[in-house]
């Protein structure tokens, strides 16, 4: 009863502040983040497509193109392992803009805005904790891929470099889905949208198959397309053991990518929040 | 001029339009604070609107607001630390358990994670949730989610707690619980500000009512002001046999001295009740004349009639069309 029988303090004599310090910000964005977590607990099913996906993906594709395109599974097994390893992660990227739409149409919302947390926290609190469904998807495929017999060469420091490589670049592009899921109408909509965006951007790249045998015009969009150069970045590390380039083209894509689609998420999302 | 501490709501001439819609047109709102206030009105009339304007969820596209002093658009982060504000829809978040839910809040208003254990096991304790805490929000019934809803609003102790429906469509004795929880949240010293669609809710724990409709207050005062404009009860009486019609209206005029309404199918009669204690002497009247009642029934004053009344149209349509239905709107009475 201690509650709601203690007298309530009256709205003058509070101390209020109307800013909210960084600290807090990063606080309420954890206490955000915690809550995507427990939603994932609550609801596993949310975790098919991280954990189903990379299994089933990869197990097909080695044994339907394996032969193929590099003339036995084995050696198939490095040019795809990264290859699908990438093109998983970014589609799960897609889920963050589809949550936080539906999220943004719930009752819940409206309460989020009506505490004195920073306006941001919601919106950053779902990126952070999507960054869980990234690792897990990234875990999984290496790990089927261990199991099918893939032997990374350049060793377990270099795929776990690889995999944060790949979990930073897809939390970058998931701005531009939570960019979508600020600005349309629906969930289904921000779905359509970004799958739109999404299969041009990983099946015109060198993620399944060498770009050498695709006609000029296309090698020219698959050659500047950014997730051809992740593709290449992770190939390098996880069976090279070597930092080239396309790593840093593919942080630098990231980067860019950040630059132009935090503000814009930002701002479109504050002008509703 | 009153001073900030004195009004908890100072709202002067909110306006919000959506599309070509004036959902809210000039809406004049003052809440005193310690009180509980009462915007009434029908679906759609702009009460929930002008509770998400008070509750910064919401820009007026014009006007002016304060709570506590504070303006609503230039210190919408000090107004965030000064209310609690429960939706007509369960504003928690569903996925979560019920104990998840609090923790959540309350570590979003800053308490600890400890703290935040211990004031969700308070409140759930406090609202009667215990049993549920750890279920998934999906099996829960209306009246355990307003409750939850109403727990997680309380969580920062706010001066002020906008209430919007918190019984609507609740059964009746879920929402005179709730009205008991509103009672005691107002004896610690909050003030409320509820939205409902019901009078009697609005009678039962408003100081003050203002009553909305189409966006403008058409009235305020308080319940016994607000009740005075619309008239009292009106007493029903059904007979046995309908050929006693005449004698018992003569023996209600004679008795409480007042004009009685017919039925067209002649079988009921409606009069005005000014005065209960006369009605015991009209039963023995029509005892005595051997005239049999096959029903008996006082009719409160409706949220109808009150927007009869006041605004001279009901509630969805108006009831001149609508034939005479077993519940006789007051305003076919006067007339």
């Amino acid at each position: 009863m201690s509650t709601i029988t203690s007298t309530i303090q009256s709205g003058v004599s509070r101390e209020l502040r109307n800013h909210v310090s960084v600290g807090q910000t990063v606080r309420n964005s954890f206490s955000m983040a915690y809550r995507g977590l427990l939603k994932v607990r609550r609801t596993p099913e949310q975790l098919i497509d991280v954990t189903l996906q990379p299994i089933i993906f990869t197990v097909m594709f080695t044994f339907i193109f394996g032969g193929a395109i590099a003339g036995d599974v084995a050696s198939y097994l490095p040019l795809l392992i990264p290859g699908i390893l990438v093109q998983t992660v970014i589609t799960t990227s897609v889920v963050t803009g589809v949550q936080l739409r539906e999220d943004m149409d719930k009752g819940v919302f409206d309460r989020f805005k009506s505490l004195p947390i920073a306006r941001i926290a919601p919106l950053a609190g779902a990126l952070l904790a999507d960054t869980v469904r990234y690792t897990i998807a990234t875990t999984i495929t290496f790990v089927v891929g261990f199991i099918l017999g893939y032997r990374p060469e350049g060793g377990i420091g270099m795929v776990v470099l690889a995999g944060l490589l790949v979990i930073v670049c897809s939390w970058a592009l998931s701005w531009i889905f939570a960019f979508f899921g600020v600005i349309a109408r629906s969930a289904s909509s921000v779905q359509g949208i970004s799958f739109l965006v999404l299969f041009p951007l990983t099946f015109l790249s060198n993620a399944f198959v060498p770009s050498d045998t695709m006609p000029g015009w296309l090698q020219a969009f698959v050659n500047v397309n950014p997730v051809s150069h992740l593709v290449s970045a992770v190939r390098d590390l996880a069976n090279l053991g070597t930092i080239g380039g396309d790593f840093w083209l593919a942080l630098l894509g990231a980067a860019v990518v950040v630059a132009i689609f935090a503000p814009l998420t930002v701002r479109a999302y504050m002008r509703k929040a | 001029m009153a001073t900030s501490s004195d009004w908890a709501v100072e709202a002067t001439g909110l306006v919000k339009i959506f599309g070509d819609n004036r959902a809210v047109d000039g809406v004049d709102l003052r809440v005193r604070t310690g009180s509980v206030y009462g915007v009434l009105g029908p679906n759609g009339a702009g009460k929930t609107t002008v509770i998400r304007m008070l509750a910064t969820l919401l820009r007026p596209d014009a006007g002016h607001a304060t709570v506590f002093g504070h303006d609503v658009q230039h210190e919408a982060q000090i107004v965030r630390q000064l209310i609690g504000v429960t939706g007509q829809y369960a504003s928690v978040d569903e996925t979560l358990s019920a104990t998840e839910n609090l923790v959540l809040f309350s570590r979003l208003n800053g308490l600890g994670r400890a703290e935040s254990r211990v004031k969700a096991n308070e409140l759930l304790e406090e609202f009667g949730l215990t049993a549920a805490a750890k279920r998934p929000l999906k099996n829960f019934s209306g009246g355990m989610r307003r409750r939850l809803d109403l727990a997680a609003s309380l969580i920062s102790q706010p001066p002020l707690i906008f209430l919007d429906e918190p019984t609507t469509g609740l059964d009746p004795r879920t929402r005179s619980q709730m009205w008991d929880t509103i009672r005691r949240l107002v004896s610690t010293g909050s003030t409320v500000l509820l939205t409902t669609q019901y009078l009697d809710e609005a009678d039962q724990l408003a100081d003050r009512i203002a009553v909305i409709d189409t966006g403008r207050v058409v009235a305020e005062g308080t319940a016994d002001e607000l009740k005075a404009s619309v008239g009292k009860s009106s007493l029903q009486l059904r007979l046995l046999d309908p050929a006693d019609r005449d004698d018992a209206v003569r023996a209600i005029r004679s008795v409480l001295g007042v004009d009685v309404t017919l039925s067209p199918e002649a079988a009921r009669i409606t009069a005005p009740m000014q005065d209960p204690d006369r009605i015991t002497d009209l039963l023995v009247a029509l005892r005595e004349q051997n005239i049999s009642l096959t029903e008996l029934a006082v009719q409160k004053p409706t949220l109808d009639e009150v927007f009869l009344t006041l605004t001279g149209h009901g509630v969805e349509n108006d009831s001149e069309t609508r034939p005479d239905a077993s519940e006789t709107p007051r305003g076919r009475v006067n007339a």
